[in-house]
């Protein structure tokens, strides 16, 4: 199955793959107007420290704990895919109490966050990875 | 081949672990799930928001409406296993009606402990809270003229309050420990939480109990009394080991090794009424908690069918939130402790002989589980930046090498 690769030799902490992320779910059409004025809550974060950088976003584990973990049924794996159903999330975080790499966030207004590697939008195309100017962000296929 | 015949006495996250598994193993064999409730598959901390209103008897099922279905298991809704024979494999129900098993999985769970209070026949409102009937009454009973005396300020105590304090009058929590969830907190840390729910209208009365119950009225063991029309016990839980009884190895609970057998041949047991080893200290425990009753499950419903898994990480763990303040802990609470209180946050990790033991936190509960990692994976801290990941857990604290095989899929 294709998934979301970093490689943080090439990231340039650019921060443009959380833009691009919070974009998508937007459904508008322009990014500057979409994204002005409002706080981004992007499903994936770029961790950085000294000249060191890289994306960190769900990582679709073929054993995931926070869907074995999630009290209500909301996560659920999808063709590969671990998903949340918002309807059912009621934010009791114990997804991001068991996943090993942080990579579940959340914001005050919403159900958890988390990366759906763009299986809603119309091209399938993780938006992060078209975004990054410096193709530090793949989506392939890995053995 | 012969087709195995998989009895599963209990319908919650275990029990589903278990079928889950045993479906992605084995197409063919018969499941049988048998749950003494009369319900579909529902998630059970759930029944506190349900109170709340944030979540609905529809929404809070734990799998889709096909899941018995789906995963062609005959489920046996309102059912109570009353007997297991192990030496002709099969289980009496209390219809008289028996089903006999090649395997059979115990996810039976726990039931609300109700101390023997003098008295507390004579109180007419009274509920425990651990199941959607429970809820279900409670709710029937409340009303905005009425008071509440909660016993327990634990878990679940707690959750209850926040369920329904305002749909009530006032609620009072009153606990023999000396601070608020006593299970998962620190002095330090309850004291935060304590004055958040005492800010949202709560009133506490703890290192205190109940000695008496005259009809309305709880006399307390310092004396003093407290009036209340619904009284909630939420003093605490014992796992259903009672099946097992002289047929399996019990402590406090059914005893599990990593494979989730127990001593006894073709039976296995997970959940709720298990105990089995806390890596973060070693010793054999009690950790009923929703995460590790389904990979309990999962790895019991692997063995069942014929693989061969194991289950070797359970860690005490929780998260819970109270009126927008959430908890994240894990772990075990000793050794060096590093503490962080910026931002009107608090933040304690507790390690010792290079290993994370357990943490702490409160408001901020940003990438908690990669400290629980630590604690699970036992990763010498030695190994990381482990300055860095007291200070804010990252990737960031690993090798690069590390990090490399992280984000390039080699975990995975």
């Amino acid at each position: 199955m294709k998934r979301v690769y970093v490689n943080e030799k090439w990231c340039l902490a650019c921060h443009l793959c959380e833009y691009y992320c919070t974009f998508a779910g937007t459904g508008e059409k322009d990014m500057a107007r979409a994204l002005k004025g409002i706080r981004t809550n992007p499903r994936i974060k770029i961790e950085e420290k000294d000249d060191i950088s890289f994306a960190v976003s769900c990582r679709h584990c073929k054993e995931p704990l926070c869907v074995k973990g999630c009290i209500t049924g909301a996560l659920t794996v999808s063709d590969g895919v671990v998903t949340i159903n918002s309807d059912k999330c009621i934010s009791c975080f114990t997804c991001i109490l068991c996943c090993p790499y942080g990579a579940i966030s959340y914001a005050d207004d919403k159900t958890v966050l988390k990366c759906e590697l763009c299986i809603r939008t119309a091209d399938r195309t993780p938006a992060c990875v078209k975004g990054c100017p410096n193709g530090a962000i793949v989506f392939e296929e890995r053995g | 081949m012969r087709v195995v015949k998989y009895v599963i006495i209990g319908n919650s996250a275990a029990g589903i672990g278990a079928v889950e598994k045993i479906r992605q193993l084995d197409k063919s064999g018969e499941i049988t799930i048998i749950s003494s409730e009369p319900h579909h598959t529902y998630s059970r901390p759930l029944i506190s928001y349900l109170l709340q209103g944030k979540t609905d008897e529809q929404r809070m099922k734990y799998r889709d409406d096909d899941f018995y279905k789906r995963n062609k298991c005959t489920f046996l809704a309102g059912k109570t296993v009353t007997k297991i024979c192990p030496d002709n494999k099969y289980v009496e129900l209390d219809d008289k009606k028996t089903i006999p098993y090649d395997k059979l999985l115990v996810a039976a769970g726990s039931s609300a402990f109700v101390p023997p209070i003098e008295g507390l026949d004579t109180v007419k409102d009274k509920f425990t809270f651990m199941s959607l009937d429970d809820a279900r009454k409670l709710q029937a009973s409340l009303g905005k003229e009425k008071k509440v005396l909660i016993l327990g300020a634990g878990l679940i105590g707690l959750k209850c309050a926040e369920g329904i304090l305002d749909k009530v009058k006032e609620i009072t929590v009153v606990d023999l420990a000396p601070r608020i969830l006593s299970s998962i907190l620190d002095d330090e840390g309850a004291r935060i939480v304590q004055d958040h729910l005492e800010r949202k209208g709560m009133k506490f009365i703890l290192s205190s109990g109940v000695k008496t119950f005259d009809g309305n009225t709880a006399i307390l063991d310092n004396g003093a009394s407290v009036d209340s029309d619904i009284l909630v016990i939420a003093v605490g839980v014992r796992p259903n080991t009672k099946l097992l009884a002289g047929i399996a190895d019990i402590d406090k609970g059914i005893i599990i090794n990593d494979r989730c057998e127990t001593s006894a041949k073709d039976i296995y047991a997970a959940g709720d009424c298990t105990q089995s080893v806390d890596v973060s200290t070693g010793q054999s425990k009690i950790m009923a908690l929703l995460p590790n009753a389904y990979m309990q499950g999962e790895c019991a419903g692997a063995n069942m069918a014929g693989a061969d898994m194991s289950f070797a990480k359970a860690i005490p763990m929780n998260a819970i939130g109270f009126f927008g303040l959430h908890i994240i802990t894990a772990g075990s609470y000793y050794g060096d402790v590093y503490t962080d209180k910026k931002d009107g946050g608090y933040k304690k990790l507790f390690y010792g002989s290079d290993r994370l033991n357990g943490y702490i936190l409160i408001k901020n509960v940003d990438k908690a589980g990669i400290y629980t990692s630590l604690i699970r994976e036992r990763t010498p801290l030695s190994s990381i930046d482990f300055s860095l990941i007291c200070e804010r857990p990252g990737l960031m604290a690993f090798t690069k090498e590390e990090r490399v095989r992280k984000l390039g899929g080699a975990d995975l």
